[in-house]
């Protein structure tokens, strides 16, 4: 197997400026796809880390039937107290849940005393949400990074419209289960950045105060996120609490809870979705390249050597060791295209990373772009490259191990 | 002993629709260690010849058998095996491997043909690198040697596998008619050192009294059969 390693690398080298061409166009075809795996992957991680720890957490449990009917906010498709701490002592028995944050989603109107619109809230306990959204901090621009009790988070479109700041006061008013209206004054204690997706514009009240303004006696959730110590567990956790919670039924004998992950909550997710297809195409793309580079060159070798080839088939070489011959040449091409391109590939994200290219998502801008490639996306090109460049070697290795002696020694 | 044997031999192609005979009703024999020529004009059927008797092609009809073995009953795989075995070619053109050195052409069919272990094909190699004269030209590689080296380094490599038969299609037709003269006398060396069957065509009248045997073709027939010393009609 070495000679045969060693005449393929020789016959490489005869035509060098050919094979440093195929190398070089299949090299630049790995590091497109680096760049591309490193760019999206980056503002794929953003765009889902934003989404996750600053709103939706990993996954949500709503009682059956809350997500259709969410735009409304219905308070009568909140859950029971006795189901909440059904589903309490659920996740406290499941290791692989960090935290999770209780909340009442309700509508109301908001009124500076001079002007009113509509607002969506939610009641949170702090620390809770603190914890189950570890970017939800961060999101509060102005004033206490807190939600304390009498208090009120605004989001900023609220405040630049209604001309509210912190320290000013306002009133809260919203219908409650049974249609009654009730109201509550609060302070505005900061201001939280809208961001792009659902609950991204939504204000937040402590849950006490949540409670008075619904005259709940008891807390009657509307949602819990839920955040898990590893998110690569995500889809293993959504199935086993799944099962879990299958067993809790309603009155008509159908499952009482929903549980949903992130990716079936935000539209954005298809997006993430759209660029995955995209790398998809992006690697055939690779493929192509590939293909039709190593099995141009090893075409031309075929051709350019028949008599050779007819030499040490007369002189009793197998076909199969001719065979072998031409494919390790294409399996080296694509050993030195994957190798040239993962190096300058790698290099390029690294610069990239230096530069620390902004970009804007949504409302958000400033946005860090932070390309990073994975061992196992280096490993899965890499095969890729070579796998393919074995196959585009594989028609002309078994034309010339086909070929007739006679013929090929009468070539000219 | 009789090495092989040619039995109403024919060998027909087709161009275009036409059947053209080139070899019709061969019959001969050859025996171990014969320092052999077919002779003929061009288009005569020698390489044809030498094509059957190497199984590098099948005649149409009869038989011709090689070491006891019917050539035209050998598959691809068989043929090749049979003459890594048993046959050694030299060629007109050389036909070197040019990413070989001179060493390495020579190994070339004791490692990917006959595997054979690496003492053995360095002792078998240096054996033949001396007697044709090339010891110092080992690492060459085929560009930087002439053409009478490359055709003394042919005769080596057809001769390291210990074949029963070498076979040699116008050998000297790309030298000048010392090195020709030169390479035919190593052939002739070889023969009697390793006891090989040397069989080789041409067209060149003062290479041809250099064979032992002279079998002279026209048209595809043996018309003339002549020994060192005796005169017969074939």
């Amino acid at each position: 197997m070495g000679n045969l390693f060693k005449i393929a690398i020789r016959n490489l080298m005869r035509y060098k400026r050919r094979t440093t061409l195929t190398a070089s166009l299949v090299a630049i075809g790995v590091i497109f796809v680096l760049i591309f795996v490193g760019v999206t992957g980056s503002f794929k991680t953003m765009m889902t880390g934003q989404m996750t720890d600053s709103m939706l957490g990993h996954i949500q449990v709503h009682r059956r039937g809350y997500i259709a009917s969410i735009d409304n906010l219905p308070l009568t498709m909140n859950m029971k107290p006795q189901a909440v701490k059904k589903l309490e002592k659920t996740f406290q028995g499941m290791p692989d849940i960090e935290s999770y944050s209780l909340r009442i989603k309700f509508g109301g109107i908001f009124s500076s005393f001079t002007e009113t619109t509509n607002i969506r809230l939610n009641g949170v306990y702090p620390e809770m949400e603190m914890k189950t959204l570890p970017l939800f901090a961060s999101r509060i621009t102005t004033g206490e990074k807190t939600i304390k009790k009498g208090e009120i988070v605004i989001p900023e479109l609220l405040s630049r419209g209604m001309k509210v700041n912190v320290g000013d006061t306002i009133v809260v008013i919203a219908n409650n289960k049974d249609g009654s209206v009730n109201g509550k004054q609060l302070r505005v204690s900061g201001i939280i950045e809208s961001i792009t997706g659902p609950g991204g514009r939504d204000g937040y009240v402590h849950i006490e105060d949540a409670m008075e303004i619904l005259r709940m006696e008891e807390p009657e959730i509307s949602e819990i996120a839920i955040r898990l110590k590893d998110f690569g567990k995500l889809h293993a956790v959504y199935d086993s609490l799944t099962a879990m919670l299958a067993g809790e039924q309603n009155n008509q004998g159908k499952p009482a809870f929903e549980v949903h992950t992130w990716e079936d909550l935000t539209p954005f997710y298809n997006i993430i979705r759209m660029i995955d297809i995209m790398t998809i195409f992006i690697k055939i793309m690779l493929i192509a390249i590939v293909l039709i580079s190593v099995m141009n060159v090893m075409i031309m070798a075929v051709y350019e050597r028949i008599r050779e080839i007819g030499t040490i088939a007369a002189i009793g070489t197998m076909p199969g060791r001719i065979l072998s011959m031409f494919v390790i040449e294409g399996f080296l091409l694509g050993i030195l295209g994957a190798v040239a391109g993962n190096v300058m590939g790698i290099g390029i994200i690294y610069i990239l990373k230096a530069v620390k290219i902004t970009f804007a998502f949504g409302r958000q801008t400033g946005l860090v772009l932070s390309p990073t490639v994975a061992l196992q996306d280096i490993a899965m090109i890499s095969l890729i490259v070579i796998v393919v460049a074995v196959l585009g070697s594989l028609q002309p290795a078994f034309k010339a191990s086909r070929m007739e002696p006679i013929k090929a020694l009468r070539h000219v | 002993m009789e090495l092989m044997k040619a039995t109403n031999i024919v060998k027909d192609y087709m161009v275009g629709e036409v059947a053209i005979r080139a070899l019709d009703r061969l019959n001969f024999t050859i025996d171990s260690a014969s320092f052999i020529s077919f002779v003929g004009p061009s288009g005569s059927g020698k390489t044809t010849l030498l094509n059957l008797i190497g199984c590098l092609d099948k005649p149409t009809e009869g038989t011709l058998t090689v070491a006891g073995t019917d050539v035209a009953s050998l598959d691809r795989r068989q043929g090749a095996a049979f003459r890594g075995a048993n046959i050694g070619f030299i060629f007109q053109d050389f036909n070197l491997l040019p990413v070989l050195t001179v060493y390495e052409n020579i190994e070339y069919p004791l490692l990917m043909v006959q595997n054979v272990p690496a003492k053995e094909r360095e002792e078998r190699i240096m054996k033949l690198l001396d007697a044709v004269g090339m010891l110092e030209q080992e690492g060459k590689y085929p560009d930087q040697i002439s053409g009478g080296q490359k055709q003394r380094v042919a005769v080596a490599r057809a001769l390291v596998t210990n074949p029963r038969l070498v076979l040699a299609d116008e050998p000297t037709a790309n030298l000048d008619h010392k090195t020709a003269y030169m390479v035919i006398e190593l052939m002739k060396k070889m023969r009697d050192e390793f006891r090989t069957t040397f069989i080789f065509s041409t067209h060149d009248q003062k290479i041809v009294g250099e064979a032992e045997i002279i079998y002279t073709l026209e048209d595809g027939q043996i018309t003339e059969r002549e020994e060192k010393g005796g005169n017969n009609r074939g």
